[in-house]
């Protein structure tokens, strides 16, 4: 059998796998940015119930990031993918319908990591609520901003400056835990990885590559993180 | 929810705990060793020696734990040189394969963690035992090792929870630890959610118990900063 080269694994050209891969980093992009995305959301609503929610609230926002910080992300997919086709087959089936129905998996991956990243945003925006200064939010007061106004214009921009670091090292996470979204067979960067392995052959050389790109993609969002971090403190006085 | 099937579930994946807690112990032990030679390396003032540190933690941080998992377990067995050499039984295995994994997985994390434990240490303390006449490898020993494994235990005890966490992905390559054996009994029952609560519920109560291990050891390893016990209650105070 005639072995296709290193080359050949990341050529552009017919028998190349680069294109294939090159459509995997985008979706795993793409997973990534939904379930960060989705944390994000969570992660708001989660800090505003530990900071200001009641009792009840704080206990359910305490209950679900210690959950969610305990057991592994792979459960959670596990319980995403599966649980959803259940419920959907389910559904199907009262509207009559036969057999099974797949949950997609692009969906059960980014609510996945959405959910789990959901919990470390929690703590971040929340570390970073308390990092706001009271004079900031007391002068707001005084100023006779409304609830509203002082959110949008002090406590939002506020928070988010503090969380940016915090936020850049969820990112990090995000998008090394959408790899196990493969395990949907959605074709993501590890996926399409496993099925050139798997067609040519050479495990090793697609790994590496599947690899290279992980840290490609982690660098060049690292930077980017960097310079808005420096960009949105451009107002802080530094020593 | 069904009881008789909650039960058997719970016992299935309770006879898979042990795989489980060794997998996290063996590679969070030989990590640790790693980690602390990693830490040693960016602090020698080599500089080929700091820079492979560096290079080191970079990529296994960068890249996703399932690619480097994937890339021991199928990578290395392309190459028919590895099939000949001593090494093959082991890397033939999936258990060492998940081991070696984790190990240099965690090393990468931990040694930044080490690293700053090491920093920490004072430099007055070191002084001092200069000043006792301690030979350099006894400074090292019996002043900046304590200190710093007191310093960077609460990071670590965090290392520990997500190695916990991430020997999950062993299921992957067909290991039947917790994650493994849930996972084998959603595919067939489709009854995601009782699974991942009692799942769910054996990964929170290891995390658990680590977190309360590592206080414990936190205690131990600081009388330095505890106020000192009192032995008669002192006059006028109602305590």
């Amino acid at each position: 059998m005639n072995q296709p080269g290193f080359l050949d694994v990341i050529s552009f050209g017919p028998g190349g796998w680069g294109a294939a891969l090159l459509a995997g980093a985008w979706m795993t992009v793409l997973i990534a940015i939904s379930g960060f995305l989705i944390g994000s959301i969570i992660g708001t609503f989660g800090a505003w119930a530990k900071i200001s929610g009641g009792r009840t609230i704080r206990a359910i926002a305490d209950g679900y990031t210690t959950v969610l910080r305990g057991i592994p992300d792979l459960l959670v997919i596990y319980l995403f993918y599966f649980g959803g086709s259940a419920a959907v087959t389910a559904i199907g089936r009262f509207f009559g319908s036969e057999g099974f129905i797949g949950f997609p998996g692009f969906l059960a991956g980014a609510l996945a990591v959405g959910i789990t990243s959901g919990a470390q945003q929690t703590e971040v925006f929340r570390g970073a609520f308390k990092a706001v200064h009271k004079g900031e939010i007391e002068a707001a007061i005084a100023c006779g901003m409304s609830r509203a106004l002082r959110f949008r214009r002090i406590i939002a921009p506020l928070t988010l400056r503090h969380a940016l670091p915090g936020m850049g090292n969820v990112w990090q996470v995000v998008l090394k835990e959408s790899a196990l979204v493969s395990i949907t067979g959605v074709a993501e960067l590890l996926r399409q990885a496993q099925v050139g392995a798997g067609s040519t052959g050479m495990p090793f050389n697609f790994y590496v590559v599947a690899g290279a790109i992980y840290l490609t993609i982690s660098t060049f969002s690292g930077a980017l993180l960097q310079w808005s971090e420096r960009y949105f403190s451009r107002g802080v006085r530094r020593n | 929810m069904d009881w008789t099937f909650t039960l058997e579930t719970f016992i299935s994946l309770v006879a898979a705990i042990p795989l489980t807690l060794q997998l996290a112990a063996t590679s969070i032990l030989l990590g640790a060793f790693l980690a602390l030679g990693l830490a040693l390396l960016r602090l020698s003032g080599v500089r080929v020696l700091d820079w492979f540190a560096r290079f080191y933690v970079f990529v296994f941080r960068g890249t996703p734990l399932l690619v480097q998992i994937f890339l021991i377990y199928y990578g290395l067995s392309q190459f028919p040189a590895v099939r000949h050499t001593m090494l093959w039984p082991i890397l033939r295995e999936p258990y060492w394969c998940a081991v070696i994994a984790l190990t240099l997985n965690t090393a990468a994390y931990a040694s930044e963690i080490i690293r700053g434990g090491l920093v920490s240490v004072p430099h007055g303390q070191i002084e001092a035992a200069r000043a006792c006449g301690m030979p350099r490898f006894m400074v090292f020993r019996r002043i900046v090792l304590p200190l710093a494994i007191r310093q960077a235990l609460p990071g670590y005890g965090n290392e520990m929870i997500s190695m916990v966490k991430a020997t999950s992905l062993a299921s992957i390559i067909t290991l039947m630890e917790v994650t493994g054996v849930a996972a084998k009994i959603i595919s067939e029952t489709y009854r995601a959610i009782e699974v991942f609560i009692v799942a769910g519920v054996i990964y929170l109560t290891i995390n658990f118990l680590l977190t309360r291990l590592v206080h414990v050891v936190e205690y131990m390893l600081s009388p330095h900063l505890r106020a000192p016990r009192l032995r008669t209650p002192v006059q006028g105070e109602s305590k």
